[in-house]
């Protein structure tokens, strides 16, 4: 890693809207590491509802908006496997036809990086946090099938001062949220997001982490519904110690 | 075969419902996928494997008119025929006059998809002929006189009791009395049956996992052995097969088998591996004296070079389908046609169009369980996406949706105004505090709370 390289934060739209608290907690924990955070205010959404339901014109103008946005920093940083999955994979697809601008997609691509999989792989991060309770962590599709994130959550969480992983069953196995799927066929997902609820249920857990915003409220909202007592939060807010604020379900 | 792929969302919620559809399926997944993973982990050079597959598969498509030719060449050079059929009703049509030109009166099938695909079943029975399906799944889905609902496990959808009543309806003319409930007593029943029909069938019709182009053979896989009953006993045999299955050598062939019965069952071989070439020779004790190959195309050669080809490696092992969430939920019946999952909702689209199958790719969360499973790295979620591109191009989606979508990006292409308005949005929703009914959000609200935002918005606090 360069000496304190500059780091563009990604928000994300759902951050943005639903959790601020992820945000803050990832600038938190970047700078720990020893980079310079910056957040580009003219941002706004990776583009991948437009990506995902056919319209490619406006995916592709929203994907030059934030290329152009991000280009300069060292590193690109969000919260979120879903948007990096966009950003470092879907972004150069979409300028397969477009020979300057899948150069400029590829190379942006390649300093593109979800936030934990940032903080063990590119930097080395010392985890002071502590949350004693019993966790069991969700693997988002997009983080682990687009990027291969799988051991670096477990491996900072096992920093976690008085923290107790049980991996669950079929952790991962899609939560049924899947961007405007849910709304497009709700009874399908809501049989996904029941199937998944059980299996965090089974483990016994206090608390469910995960990396995604779009499955944390999924999950969130339906344990909810359920009147469960297992709490929601992002990885990010248990690394940098910022679980002092309700839990995404509560 | 009628296809409803229209009514998938009616369909899947129908399934949803069906308690017995619900424990097959329960029953299922696990299975497959336990047995598959064990396979896998047992076979270090997986991953080296798949990519000669995919090798093997893209030289051949490059070359698929050299290597037809070939095989043709071959089959031809052992006493055989081949027939080339262009669409659905040209393959039953051939097919028909060949089994008419023999006097057949009975036909036995081993299991074959494509033969669904051109409903060839209906056509034969429509010109007279006694048709009996010999794989033990497809025969319960003949007396249940439904389609298959899974490519390499077409009964899967039905418990043991649904086939032991269903034994019990139709086999009292065969003498069966007593209903019966164990599984080897249903499977010898089946076997009894059908002795009688293999020895008195005059046509055997099979489908072909790969056709060798340098040998002129087809090859089918089975756990049954009802398919070398169904080849080797009739006077007639009839491969129906797809262009896409060729493959140069024996060795290629060798190659993907090792892929497809690990992915498919978690087996290492399947139990039956059956090599045709040819009719009967002078010096065998059995096998047909006529040898007859029908080559399908119906559409598939004009996937080739386009966005789709990658579909055309595609080995029909259904990783995909027993690996898809949803799926493994609404199970096969629900996509309305011959090909369910991932698979499926990206074939059926191109064989009936986007108007009649629009839904299928949509009715995808894009996981991506199906490509991390597919041997033959197909781009799964990228092929179900290409068709929302067309989709959306061709305005087939509805109009609500699409006017949402361009109301959003609207906005998100304008941040200025985007953070105005969603920095007053949440303020509005954090006050209305937990939701569990949102209007215009009746899809989410259905079966979950709304979570409430925390309060501002990232940027409405970062800019404080
Ligand atoms: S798409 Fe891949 S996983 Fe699915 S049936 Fe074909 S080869 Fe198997």
């Amino acid at each position: 890693m360069t000496h304190s390289p500059r780091v563009g934060l990604f928000v994300t739209c759902l951050v943005d809207l639903f959790r601020p608290n992820v945000g803050f907690a990832a600038i938190k924990l970047l700078e720990k590491a020893g980079c310079q955070v910056e957040v580009p205010t003219a941002q706004t959404c990776c583009g991948q509802p437009a990506y995902n339901n056919g319209d490619w014109a406006n995916s592709r103008a929203i994907a030059k908006q934030v290329i152009e946005l991000f280009y300069d920093f060292d590193y690109i940083v969000a919260p979120s496997g879903s948007c990096i999955g966009m950003l470092k994979r879907h972004y150069p697809q979409l300028f397969e036809a477009d020979k300057k601008w899948q150069v400029k997609a590829q190379a942006f691509a390649e300093r593109c990086y979800e936030l934990v999989s940032f903080l063990t792989d590119v930097c080395q991060i010392k985890i002071e946090a502590g949350f004693a309770q019993t966790v069991t962590y969700h693997d988002s599709c997009s983080g682990l099938r687009e990027l291969g994130i799988a051991k670096q959550p477990r491996q900072l969480l096992s920093d976690v001062q008085g923290i107790n992983l049980r991996d669950m069953n079929e952790s991962d196995v899609c939560c049924g949220f899947g961007g405007t799927f849910c709304v497009k066929y709700p009874d399908i997902s809501a049989r996904l997001v029941s199937d998944k609820v059980a299996n965090i249920e089974e483990t016994n857990a206090d608390v469910l982490l995960a990396g995604d915003m779009g499955c944390l409220l999924n999950i969130a909202g339906r344990l909810k519904r359920l009147n469960s007592s297992v709490k929601v939060y992002h990885i990010a807010e248990v690394l940098a110690n910022m679980t002092n604020v309700p839990a995404i379900n509560d | 075969m009628k296809s409803t792929p229209h009514a998938f969302k009616y369909q899947a919620k129908q399934a949803l419902k069906n308690i017995h559809l619900q424990s097959a399926l329960a029953r299922s997944k696990s299975h497959f996928i336990d047995k598959r993973r064990a396979a896998i982990d047992a076979l270090p050079e997986f991953d080296a494997l798949r990519q000669r597959a995919r090798k093997i598969k893209e030289h051949t498509l490059a070359h698929l008119d050299f290597y037809l030719e070939e095989f043709e060449k071959q089959v031809q050079n052992s006493g055989g025929e081949v027939h080339w059929a262009e669409t659905p009703d040209s393959a039953c049509e051939q097919i028909i006059s060949i089994a008419k030109a023999a006097k057949a009166q009975r036909v036995t099938k081993g299991k074959s998809m494509i033969c669904e695909e051109i409903a060839l079943n209906s056509a034969l029975e429509k010109a007279g002929f006694d048709v009996v399906e010999t794989d033990l799944g497809e025969y319960i889905i003949q007396l249940a006189k439904e389609p298959p609902s899974h490519i390499i496990a077409p009964a899967v959808h039905k418990t043991r009791e649904q086939v032991a009543d269903l034994f019990h309806q139709h086999h009292q003319k065969y003498g069966l009395n007593e209903k019966l409930s164990e599984i080897p007593d249903l499977v010898n029943e089946a076997r009894h049956v059908l002795r009688e029909k293999f020895l008195s069938a005059d046509v055997g019709i099979t489908g072909a996992n790969f056709l060798i182009a340098k040998t002129g053979s087809t090859v089918i896989v089975t756990n049954e052995g009802n398919g070398d009953l169904t080849n080797t006993l009739p006077r007639i045999h009839i491969v129906v097969t797809s262009i896409e299955k060729v493959v140069p050598t024996l060795e290629d062939c060798t190659t993907l088998l090792r892929l497809l019965a690990r992915s498919a069952t978690g087996q290492e071989i399947t139990s039956y591996t059956t090599f045709s070439t040819g009719p009967r020779r002078r010096e065998d004790l059995d096998g047909p004296t006529e040898f007859h190959v029908v080559l399908v195309d119906n559409g598939r050669s004009s996937l080739l070079g386009s966005e789709f080809h990658d579909m055309l490696r595609c080995i029909r092992c259904g990783a995909c389908l027993n690996h898809c969430p949803v799926y493994g939920a609404v199970g096969g019946h629900a996509y309305g046609w011959v090909y369910p999952g991932p698979m499926g909702s990206v074939l059926t689209p191109l064989m009936l169009g986007l108007k009649e199958a629009g839904e299928l790719p949509n009715a995808s969360t894009l996981c991506g369980r199906c490509e991390a499973v597919c041997p033959m790295q197909i781009p799964l979620p990228k092929l179900l996406r290409a068709h929302r591109v067309k989709e959306y191009q061709a305005k087939l989606s509805p109009f609500s949706g699409r006017f949402a979508l361009k109301l959003w990006a609207f906005f998100a292409k304008k941040p200025r105004l985007y953070h105005r308005l969603t920095a007053l949005m949440i303020r509005l929703l954090a006050k209305l505090g937990c939701r569990r009914y949102l209007p215009f959000a009746g899809g989410w609200t259905e079966s979950r709370d709304l979570p409430v935002p925390q309060g501002k918005t990232f940027m409405a606090a970062w800019k404080e």
